[in-house]
C-alpha cells in the first residue's frame, strides 16, 4: 500500500494504482480521450494531466499512467494544468474542428475557438488516440491495425494499407473510437 | 591485419600483464623511426585523404622502403610506414598528415603534395613550408600544438583521435590502453570503480547530464540478473558527429569504458546502440570489438580473472528520438522505437526489464582516464558541478569547423574567437546554438559566459550532446528558429499531440512570421504554447523542442517584431520582407548588376544610374554581391 495526497485528501492505495483510477474512484473528473478500463493505458492524449509533487519538485504527468507512490501530492485542477489542458484542447480543435467530442470537451474548458491552424493534410478527425489499436490487439487480439510514419505523418494502417487478413469484422475498434471516424463498410 | 593478430596473439592470462603488453607495445611504435599519419576521419576521407595515404604507400614502396605497418611491430628494419588514424578533429583544414616522431603537421594536402613530403622528410629532413597551417600574421606551424585551433584545447578524451591507429589494438596499447581495466581487476573492488567515477563528478554526455558514478551505484545495488551496460551512439544532431569521430578515432577507450562499466555494476551483456548511417564507424567498432576478445579483453575470463562480460553492436535505423532511452531500450527489443513512460528506473528495470546502464560513447570514453589518472585529478578540471571537459562539434560560421574539446567553464568567447578563429570574411556574429536541434540560441552578450551544464540551461539552452551552431549577421533567427521547429516536427514519433500538433502549429506561425503575415499577438500564442509543449509532452523530444523558440523570442524579440511590425527581415532571409534598392550616390554606373542579373531585374545604361525593378527581383542577392562600391543594400 502507498499513502499519498490527493487534492488535499490523504489516501491509501494498493501499490500501482494509477492516480486516474483513484480519481475515478474518488469521483474527481479528470477529462481523457485515449483511456478505456478494460485496455493498457497509452498516455498519448495528454489531456489527464495533473500536477505532481515529488520531494518537493512540481511536474505535470499523465494521470493515466503515473503510479501512485508514497509522499506524493496530486492536485488535478490547478492553474498550469487547466493552461495546459486549454491549449491542448485548442491544438485538438485545430486537428479536428468538426468533431463532437472534442468541440464538447472544449466546451468544458471555455475554449470555443483555436488560434492554432494545422495543413489540410495534417488536420483529420482521427486523434492517434491508438484506442482502436489497442482494441483491436487487446480485445479482439487480431492486430489488424497499428501506427504507421513518425511526426505530422503519423496515421492508422492496416500491415501495407491493405485490409488485414486477421480483421474479422468485429468493429471493436469502431466502438471505442471516440471521435467516431472509423466507419465500418458492411459489405466488407 | 585482424588475420596476423589472431594468428599470433596470446589473450592476456592475468592483469599483471598489461604492463608488459604496453612496454612491448610502445618500443615496438618507437622502432618506427618515421610514420606519416593520414587522417581516416570521415570528412578528410571525403576531401581526398584516402588517394593521399595510397600515393604515399605507392610512392614510398617505389622507393623501395617497407610500408607495412604490422611488419613495423616486429621490429623489422623498415625506415618509414604510412597508417591511417582517426579525425584530427580539424575537419575544413583536411586531407590532414602528420609526420611522427617530428610532429610536422601538414594541413590541405593533395596527391601531388605526397613527392614533396617524402622528401623533405626522408631526404632533406626538413619540411615542406608551404603545406603547414598558416597562422593569422603570416607565421606557420609547424606542429599541431603550435596551430591556435588547438593550443585553446584539452583534448584529454580525444587524446587518441588522430595520434593512433584505431583499427590496431596495440596501438592503444602502447598509450595506456586497457591499463585502467587491469589496475580496476588487480586492485579495485566493484564498489571501489563506481566509488570512483562518483568521485570524479562525471556527468553523461549525451544530453541530460546526469551523475554516471550514480547511475552506476543504482545499478550494482539493482537485484535483477543478467544486467546490460547500453553505449548510446545514436547521435541524431544535424551537424554533430563528436560521437561518430570517437568510435571511428578511438574505439577501444569506449570498449574500455564500458568494460569498467560492467565490472563495476555486475554486468554481463553490453550493446553498443549505433546508427547505421556511419558505417566506418561501424566497421572499426566490430573490428576493434573482435581484437578486444581476441585478447581476452572481452568474452570469458576476462585478463584471467573469471570476469565475463562481451559487447553485441545493434545497427539503429537512424530515427533522432531513437537516441531517447526508452526509445533506444524498444528498438533494441524489438518494437517501435517510441518512447514510453518509464516510472521505474532504468537502472532497476532497463532492457528486458533488467538492471541497466545506459550512458553516451563520450561518457564512456572518459571513465578509463578517470581510472588511469585519478579522480582528484578529473575534478580538478571544470566547474563547480561540471567537472572534466568536454567534446563540441563546432560548425557554422566560423573559421575552424571541426571537433574540440575544451575544459568545462570556458567561456563562448574563448571558443569561437580563440579556438574557432572567430567569424569568417569580416562579419559579425550574431547566435550561437547550443544543444542540438532541440537547443537555444544564445546571443553576443552571453559570450563571456563559461559553458557548463548548468550555465546554458540557465541561458534557456543545453549541452545536449555538444552541437555548437555559429551564425552570423547573414542569419535570421526567425528562420532559424523554423528550421529546427521543421527538424523536431519530423523526428518527433508523433504519439504525444502536443510534440506532434503542438510542433505543427509552431511552424504554421514562424512560417507565417517569414511571410510576412505575422501578427503581435503571435509572439504570446507561441510562448503559450511552447509552456504547454514542455508540459504535456512525454519525452525530451517534446519538452526541449520550445528552446529554439523560447530562446530566440528571448534574445531577439526585436527581430521578430521588425518582421511582424515593420515586415522587414533585417538578415535579409525572409524573401517577402526585403527589397534590394540602388544606392544612387554610390552607384559608378559600371553595369555590372545589370550583366549579372538572372531575371533581367535591373535596368541600365551606360552612364546611367541602374534601378531594380522590384516586381521581377528574385533577390537572389547576386546584384549585392558583384557590385564593388556598396551601391546595392
Ligand atoms: C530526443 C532525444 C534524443 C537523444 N539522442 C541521444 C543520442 O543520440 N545520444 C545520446 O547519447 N543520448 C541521447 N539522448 C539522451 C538519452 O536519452 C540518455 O539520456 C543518454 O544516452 C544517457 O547517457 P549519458 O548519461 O551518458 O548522457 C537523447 C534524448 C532525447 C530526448
Ligand atoms: S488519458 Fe492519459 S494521456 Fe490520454
Amino acid at each position: 500500500m502507498v499513502t499519498f495526497t490527493l487534492n488535499g485528501k490523504e489516501l491509501e492505495v494498493k501499490e500501482g494504482t494509477t492516480i486516474l483510477e483513484v480519481a475515478r474512484e474518488q469521483g474527481i473528473n479528470i477529462p481523457t480521450l485515449c483511456y478505456h478500463e478494460e485496455m493498457s493505458a497509452y498516455g498519448a492524449c495528454r489531456l489527464c494531466l495533473v500536477e505532481v509533487v515529488k520531494r518537493g519538485w512540481p511536474s505535470i504527468q499523465p494521470a493515466c499512467l503515473y503510479p501512485a507512490q508514497n509522499g506524493i501530492e496530486v492536485n488535478t485542477d490547478t492553474e498550469r494544468v487547466r493552461k495546459s489542458r486549454k491549449i491542448l484542447l485548442e491544438l485538438y480543435l485545430a486537428r479536428s474542428p468538426d468533431s463532437q467530442a472534442i468541440i464538447d470537451i472544449a466546451k468544458e474548458y471555455g475554449v470555443r475557438d483555436t488560434r492554432f491552424k494545422l495543413k489540410e493534410s495534417e488536420r483529420s478527425e482521427c486523434i492517434l488516440c491508438g484506442l482502436c489499436v489497442r482494441a483491436c490487439a487487446e480485445i479482439s487480439k487480431r492486430h489488424a491495425i497499428s501506427f504507421a510514419h513518425r511526426g505530422s505523418k503519423r496515421m492508422i494502417q492496416t500491415p501495407f494499407a491493405e485490409l488485414a487478413d486477421t480483421c474479422v469484422g468485429c468493429q471493436a475498434c469502431a466502438f471505442v473510437c471516440p471521435t467516431g471516424v472509423i466507419k465500418i463498410d458492411e459489405a466488407d | 591485419m585482424e588475420q596476423e593478430i589472431t594468428t599470433r596473439v596470446k589473450p592476456i592470462s592475468a592483469p599483471a600483464d598489461m604492463a608488459a603488453m604496453k612496454e612491448q607495445c610502445k618500443a615496438a611504435l618507437e622502432r618506427r623511426k618515421i610514420c606519416f599519419r593520414v587522417c581516416a576521419g570521415t570528412a578528410c576521407i571525403a576531401g581526398g585523404s584516402l588517394d593521399v595515404y595510397e600515393e604515399l604507400k605507392n610512392q614510398i614502396q617505389q622507393r623501395g622502403i617497407d610500408v607495412n605497418v604490422e611488419l613495423l611491430f616486429e621490429g623489422g628494419e623498415t625506415e618509414a610506414g604510412a597508417s591511417t588514424s582517426g579525425c584530427h578533429g580539424f575537419c575544413q583544414m583536411g586531407p590532414l598528415v602528420r609526420v611522427e616522431p617530428q610532429g610536422t603537421f601538414y594541413n590541405k594536402v593533395k596527391v601531388d603534395d605526397v613527392p614533396n613530403i617524402i622528401s623533405a622528410t626522408l631526404e632533406e629532413q626538413g619540411v615542406v613550408e608551404e603545406l603547414l597551417f598558416e597562422n593569422q600574421d603570416g607565421t606557420r606551424a609547424t606542429t599541431e600544438k603550435e596551430v591556435p585551433f588547438y593550443a585553446g584545447q584539452k583534448r584529454i578524451v580525444l587524446g587518441g583521435c588522430g595520434t593512433i591507429n584505431p583499427e590496431d589494438i596495440r596501438n592503444y596499447f602502447a598509450v595506456d590502453g586497457y591499463q585502467a581495466l587491469a589496475k580496476c581487476l588487480r586492485e579495485m573492488s566493484p564498489e571501489d570503480v563506481v566509488e570512483e567515477v562518483k568521485k570524479s563528478g562525471l556527468r553523461g554526455r549525451g544530453g541530460g547530464g546526469f551523475p554516471a558514478g550514480r547511475k552506476w551505484e543504482s545499478a550494482a545495488k539493482a537485484i535483477g540478473r543478467p544486467k546490460y551496460i547500453i553505449c548510446n551512439a545514436d547521435e541524431g544532431d544535424p551537424g554533430a558527429f563528436m560521437d561518430r569521430s570517437l568510435i571511428e578515432g578511438n574505439p577501444q577507450s569506449v570498449i574500455e569504458g564500458m568494460i569498467i562499466s560492467a565490472y563495476g555494476v555486475g554486468a554481463k551483456y553490453g550493446v553498443v546502440y549505433v546508427r547505421a548511417e556511419y558505417p566506418l564507424a561501424v566497421t572499426r567498432l566490430f573490428k576493434a570489438i573482435d581484437q578486444a576478445r581476441d585478447y581476452g579483453l572481452l568474452g570469458n575470463n576476462i585478463m584471467g580473472t573469471g570476469f565475463d562480460f562481451d559487447i553485441e553492436v545493434f545497427q539503429g535505423a537512424g530515427a533522432f528520438v531513437c537516441g531517447e532511452s526508452s526509445a533506444l531500450r524498444a528498438s533494441i527489443e524489438g518494437l517501435p522505437g517510441e518512447p514510453t513512460a518509464k516510472y521505474d528506473h532504468a537502472t532497476d528495470k532497463g532492457l528486458w526489464e533488467k538492471p541497466t546502464v545506459l550512458n553516451n560513447v563520450e561518457t564512456f570514453a572518459n571513465v578509463p582516464i578517470i581510472i588511469n589518472k585519478g579522480a582528484d585529478w578529473y575534478a580538478s578540471m571544470g566547474t563547480d558541478n561540471s567537472k572534466g571537459t568536454k567534446v563540441f562539434s563546432l560548425v557554422g560560421n566560423i573559421v575552424n569547423t571541426g571537433l574540440i574539446e575544451v575544459e568545462m567553464g570556458t567561456t563562448l568567447r574563448k571558443i569561437i574567437f580563440d579556438i574557432g578563429g572567430g567569424i569568417p570574411d569580416g562579419k559579425k556574429f550574431k547566435a550561437v546554438q547550443t544543444g542540438g536541434p532541440s537547443g537555444g540560441c544564445l546571443p553576443a552578450d552571453k559570450l563571456d559566459m563559461p559553458v557548463d551544464f548548468d550555465q546554458l540551461k540557465e541561458a534557456g539552452s543545453m549541452m545536449g550532446s555538444g552541437g555548437m551552431i555559429v551564425m552570423d549577421e547573414g542569419a535570421c533567427v526567425v528562420n532559424v528558429a523554423k528550421y529546427f521547429i521543421e527538424f523536431c516536427n519530423d523526428e518527433s514519433c508523433g504519439k504525444c499531440i502536443s510534440c506532434r500538433d503542438g510542433s505543427a502549429a509552431l511552424l504554421d506561425i514562424l512560417d507565417r512570421i517569414c511571410e510576412g503575415e505575422g501578427r503581435e499577438e503571435d509572439l504570446e500564442t507561441m510562448e503559450d504554447l511552447c509552456h504547454c509543449i514542455d508540459d504535456a509532452s512525454m519525452c525530451g523530444l517534446g519538452t526541449s523542442l520550445p528552446n529554439p523558440v523560447l530562446s530566440t523570442l528571448q534574445y531577439f524579440r526585436d527581430e521578430y517584431l521588425a518582421h511582424i511590425k515593420d515586415k522587414n527581415c533585417p538578415a535579409k532571409v525572409c524573401k517577402p520582407l526585403f527589397t534590394y534598392e540602388v544606392i544612387t550616390d554610390n552607384c559608378k554606373m559600371c553595369g555590372l548588376c545589370f550583366r549579372n542579373c538572372p531575371s533581367d531585374a535591373v535596368i541600365w545604361k551606360k552612364k546611367e544610374v541602374a534601378e531594380i525593378i522590384q516586381d521581377k527581383c528574385v533577390k537572389c542577392g547576386i546584384c549585392k554581391e558583384v557590385c564593388k562600391f556598396g551601391a546595392v543594400e
